[in-house]
Parts: C-alpha cells; sequence; structure tokens
C-alpha cells in the first residue's frame, strides 16, 4: 500500500530521515512513535506526499509518488483520509461543511444522514454549524477525525490525534480505527500515547514503528 | 438528450458549492466589476470612433474615386484635337489609372439639373469633360496643370476633391488608432484581472493547499477562482457597455451640420458590434485567471 525504499528527508541542515525502508501492507495497524520533533509528522507527510523525499522512492498504491501526475496524486490522497496534527480546515466554512469537504471536492454529495450520525458520533452534534476557530483543540481534532472517514478510505494516517483529548474520546477514536481496520483499511497512528497503544493491540495486530537514529524500524516488544 | 458542458466551462450552473470552498474576497470583487465596468465603456468609445472614422474614410475615398475632371473650352473646330491631346497626356501621366472623355448625353446629364433637360447639348459651346480616375497614389496635380496649359490652352484641370486624400489618410490611421486602442484596453483588462486574480489566489493560499491536502485536482481548484473572476467581469462589462451604448445613443444629433462630431455613434447593424464586447471580457477574464490559478498551483504539492 505504501513503501518506502532507501527513503532520505531533512529540512537543510542534515537529513532528519535517512535510508528509511519499509512497507505498509494493505490492512496492516501501525503505530509510529518517537520523541517529539524526531519527524513521526515528516514521515507522515511522506506517506500522502504533502513532502517529497529527498532520495530513495515512496510508493503510494504502486505509484512512485516522483513520477504521479498532478491529478493522481489528487486521486491518491482521495483514498486516504488524514488526520493532520494542525487540523487544517477551511475557516470560513461551518464544520459539516468542511468535515463533508472530501466528498465535495470528489464531486460527491454528503448524504446529509450520515454527516449527522457522523458528527454525533465524534461527539460535534451541537457544532454543524460552528466555524472551526470557535472550536477548542480536542473539538477540532475529532472534527478532523471525522472528516479523514467520511470517505471511507481506504487508508488513515492520523498525526497525534489523540493529543488533546481525554481518555474516553481516546477510546471512542481508537475503536473507529480498529472497526475501519477489521474491514479491511490500512491505519497509520503517530502517537506518544503508550495506554493507547497497549489498548489498541488487546483489539488488533498493531505493529508498532520506533523512530530512532534518523530511520524507521520496527519496535521490538519492549514497549 | 443534450450533453452536459465540460465541467471547465460550465461557469454559470448551480454549482454554489464549488464557489463556497473559497471565501469571499470582498475587495478584489468590487474592483474586478469596476474595473471591467470602466475598460467596457471605454471599449464601446473606442469602437465608436474606429467604426466612424471607418465610415467617414470610406465615404471620402468614394468622393476621392470620383476623382478629378479636365474641362476643354476651345472652338468648335479645335475640340476634338485637343481632346485627343489631352487623353494623349493623361494616358502617360503617372497616377492616372484611367482618363475618358464623356460623351453628349453624359455631359447632358450632368448639366440638366442645372438647365433643364431640354438643353440642346449639341448646338451650345459646351466644355468638352474629361473623367480621370486616380491610382491609390494619386497623380502630381501640379505637374499635371502646368503641362496641360503648355500644351492645351483651352484645358482646365479640375480636381476640386483631391483635398480629401490626406483626409482620408488621417481617417484610416484614426481607425487604426481606434483598433489599437481595442486591444490595449483588452490586454490592460487581462492584466488587471490577472493580477486581482493573483491577489486572490495568494490571500487563500491555505485554503488552497488545504483543498491539495484532502484530493481536490488543480481543475476544481481553480474553477472555483475562474467562476467568480469570470462572472464579475461579464457583468461589469455588461453594465459599462449598456451604460457607454446608452450615452452615444442619447448623444444630441447636430444633423447634417453635425459632421465628424455627430458621426461617431453606431448606425444600424453597428450597434451589434459593441453587444460583443461583455462575451469578449468574460473570456478573456477566463482565459487570465484560469492561467493564474494553474500557474500559482504548481507551486503547491
Ligand atoms: N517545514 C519545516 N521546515 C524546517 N524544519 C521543519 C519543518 N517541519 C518540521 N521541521 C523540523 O523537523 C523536525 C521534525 O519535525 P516533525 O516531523 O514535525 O517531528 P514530530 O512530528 O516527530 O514531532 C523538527 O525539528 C522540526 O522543527
Ligand atoms: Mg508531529
Amino acid at each position: 500500500m505504501i513503501a518506502f525504499r532507501n527513503v532520505t528527508h531533512g529540512y537543510g541542515d542534515g537529513p532528519l530521515l535517512s535510508d528509511v525502508s519499509l512497507t505498509l501492507p494493505p490492512g496492516s495497524f501501525h503505530f509510529l512513535t518517537g520523541p517529539s520533533g524526531a519527524g513521526k509528522s515528516t514521515f507522515l507527510k511522506l506517506c500522502y506526499r504533502e513532502l517529497m523525499p529527498i532520495a530513495g522512492t515512496v510508493e503510494i498504491f504502486g505509484q512512485d509518488v516522483s513520477h504521479m501526475s498532478r491529478d493522481a496524486v489528487a486521486m491518491a490522497r482521495r483514498k486516504i483520509g488524514v488526520v493532520h496534527q494542525d487540523c487544517q480546515f477551511l475557516d470560513h466554512l461551518p464544520l459539516a461543511d468542511n468535515v463533508a469537504l472530501p466528498l465535495t471536492v470528489a464531486g460527491r454529495e454528503a448524504n446529509p444522514e450520515e454527516l449527522k450520525e457522523l458528527l454525533a458520533w465524534v461527539g460535534l452534534s451541537g457544532h454543524a454549524r460552528a466555524r472551526p476557530p470557535s472550536l477548542s483543540g480536542g473539538e477540532r481534532q475529532r472534527a478532523a477525525l471525522a472528516r479523514a472517514v467520511i470517505t471511507a478510505p481506504e487508508m488513515v494516517l492520523a498525526d497525534e490525534p489523540t493529543g488533546n483529548l481525554d481518555w474516553d474520546m481516546s477510546q471512542r477514536l481508537l475503536t473507529l480505527l480498529v472497526e475501519l481496520n477489521r474491514m479491511g483499511k490500512t491505519i497509520l497512528i503517530a502517537t506518544h500515547d503508550m495506554n493507547l497503544i497497549r489498548t489498541a493491540k488487546s483489539q488488533v495486530a498493531a505493529r508498532v514503528l520506533r523512530i530512532r537514529d534518523r530511520t524507521v524500524q520496527h519496535a521490538g516488544a519492549d514497549l | 438528450m443534450k450533453a452536459p458542458l465540460p465541467r471547465k466551462f460550465r461557469l454559470f450552473g448551480r454549482d454554489t458549492r464549488t464557489d463556497r470552498v473559497v471565501p469571499p474576497s470582498g475587495a478584489a470583487a468590487w474592483l474586478t466589476l469596476l474595473t471591467a465596468a470602466a475598460m467596457a465603456f471605454l471599449a464601446v468609445f473606442a469602437l465608436a470612433l474606429s467604426v466612424a472614422t471607418g465610415r467617414l474614410a470610406d465615404r471620402w475615398s468614394e468622393a476621392l474615386a470620383n476623382g478629378a475632371t479636365v474641362r476643354i473650352s476651345a472652338p468648335a473646330d479645335q475640340m476634338a484635337t485637343q481632346t485627343q491631346r489631352v487623353l494623349d497626356i493623361l494616358s502617360v501621366t503617372p497616377g492616372v489609372e484611367t482618363a475618358r472623355a464623356l460623351d453628349p448625353a453624359e455631359t447632358q446629364a450632368l448639366l440638366s439639373p442645372w438647365f433643364g433637360p431640354d438643353l440642346p447639348v449639341a448646338s451650345l459651346p459646351i466644355p468638352q469633360l474629361i473623367d480621370i480616375q486616380e491610382t491609390p497614389q494619386g497623380f502630381d496635380a501640379e505637374g499635371l496643370r502646368l503641362r496641360l496649359s503648355a500644351e492645351v490652352p483651352g484645358a482646365t484641370l479640375d480636381d476640386h476633391q483631391r483635398w480629401r486624400r490626406p483626409l482620408v489618410a488621417a481617417a484610416d490611421r484614426m481607425r487604426m488608432l481606434g483598433l489599437i486602442s481595442l486591444a490595449l484596453i483588452g490586454a490592460a483588462m487581462a492584466a488587471m484581472v490577472t493580477l486581482a486574480a493573483m491577489a486572490a489566489l495568494s490571500a487563500n493560499g491555505q485554503v488552497i493547499r488545504t483543498l491539495r491536502l484532502i484530493g481536490a485536482r488543480d481543475g476544481y481548484v481553480a474553477r472555483a477562482f475562474v467562476r467568480r473572476f469570470t462572472t464579475r467581469t461579464l457583468t461589469g462589462a455588461a453594465a459599462g457597455t449598456a451604460v457607454a451604448m446608452t450615452a452615444i445613443a442619447l448623444m444630441p444629433s447636430a444633423g447634417d451640420a453635425g459632421g465628424f462630431l455627430t458621426d461617431i455613434a453606431f448606425q444600424g447593424a453597428e450597434w451589434l458590434w459593441p453587444l460583443t464586447i461583455p462575451p469578449l471580457a468574460a473570456i478573456v477574464a477566463f482565459v487570465a485567471t484560469r492561467t493564474a490559478a494553474l500557474r500559482s498551483l504548481r507551486t503547491v504539492l
């Protein structure tokens, strides 16, 4: 589904990630951990081509990202739901429209019942008409998750999705991702939250990737 | 069943959702509208000037085409030889395309408005007339006059229409200037719409990045901007054109005495010309905005 081969990336002063090779097979469930500033967000951005590798190749759905047309990139992104760390909403549109936006840009109609149900599920029923800037960090994160899954994408990438959530809501979110994984979707979650990882491991065959010494490795059982 | 237009060209459908993904851009919207109206207004006048000067040039060169005449007043027995002599001279004068002696019937037709149809041309000492058609370059009137007075004493060159020649050239030039003005107005409008679109695009950089990240194609993002600027330009240009056409239609008529001044107007089917300005403006805006949008999108991954 996503394959890294000898990928290097950095922002100028030396590489942040170097010589990363790994694959995320379809239907897999991965966590990505590492200290703050290690490059978790960078790794995720490489996965949906918000960043391009400096060296090596990244393949998304079997296509080399450096040889994809701009429309092909758009089509690939429609199959990947992303919960961005900084959420990225259109501040002039109400929350419900923001959540439905991946459907809108794909020329599809959001089913109002399903949209309402999804908003209720992430606990945002009362905020459907609210503008994103008026929401709290946790509310924005839940909305970002709703937006990431509204198209039932092949893959969900979540960048510290529980950073601003209480434990109850974190578990709810995890339940949704586990459920999507059972439907065959590929999941990758960047997080520090060890409790979350442990809870997930009791529900699915989740594997843990760790960023250490500028590379991404499978962590052992030593969590 | 009618096939729907490709989406790229669907500017006026009720696809308001596409529009709403870009926040409303207050000032840029009004400026585009105002600019389009002002430019269309100017374009209508430039067009009127071109049309009027074109008409004038046509009329004056028609008068010129009636060209010059040589009038021969000679005793009856010398008339034929002098006429032949003048025709010979004219046939070797550069700038003379044709020269033809009018026969008595034609002369009578020319004179009858003044003397009535019963004029006995044959029995009166009526001068012989020779009609000259010039080439576009024209002939050297002074030279011809000198030569005629030296060789054919009874011949007089009458070139009273020739004073119009520089006017025709001026009118032609004026028409050209009008057309160049139209082209410049079009270019200025393209530049201004491009600037306004670029301002809107860079003010919405974050919106564009977000749309791309959730899977919007370039065409979708571009369309949101293109629709706005095209419809605004069309609206503004329609208003400007309407005002200018009204102003021209209401121009006080000075009748025949007005001459060129009151000629700066459209006549009959010419009124259709200014109607092409709003759609042309919309096409200019469409191309300018789409180009600007696609170019700025290329900087977003
Ligand atoms: N656009 C950028 N330009 C320059 N440096 C950046 C940029 N984005 C991230 N960095 C730096 O790269 C490092 C890793 O960032 P990030 O991938 O966000 O880490 P993490 O998500 O693991 O906290 C940090 O030191 C950060 O300051
Ligand atoms: Mg991060």
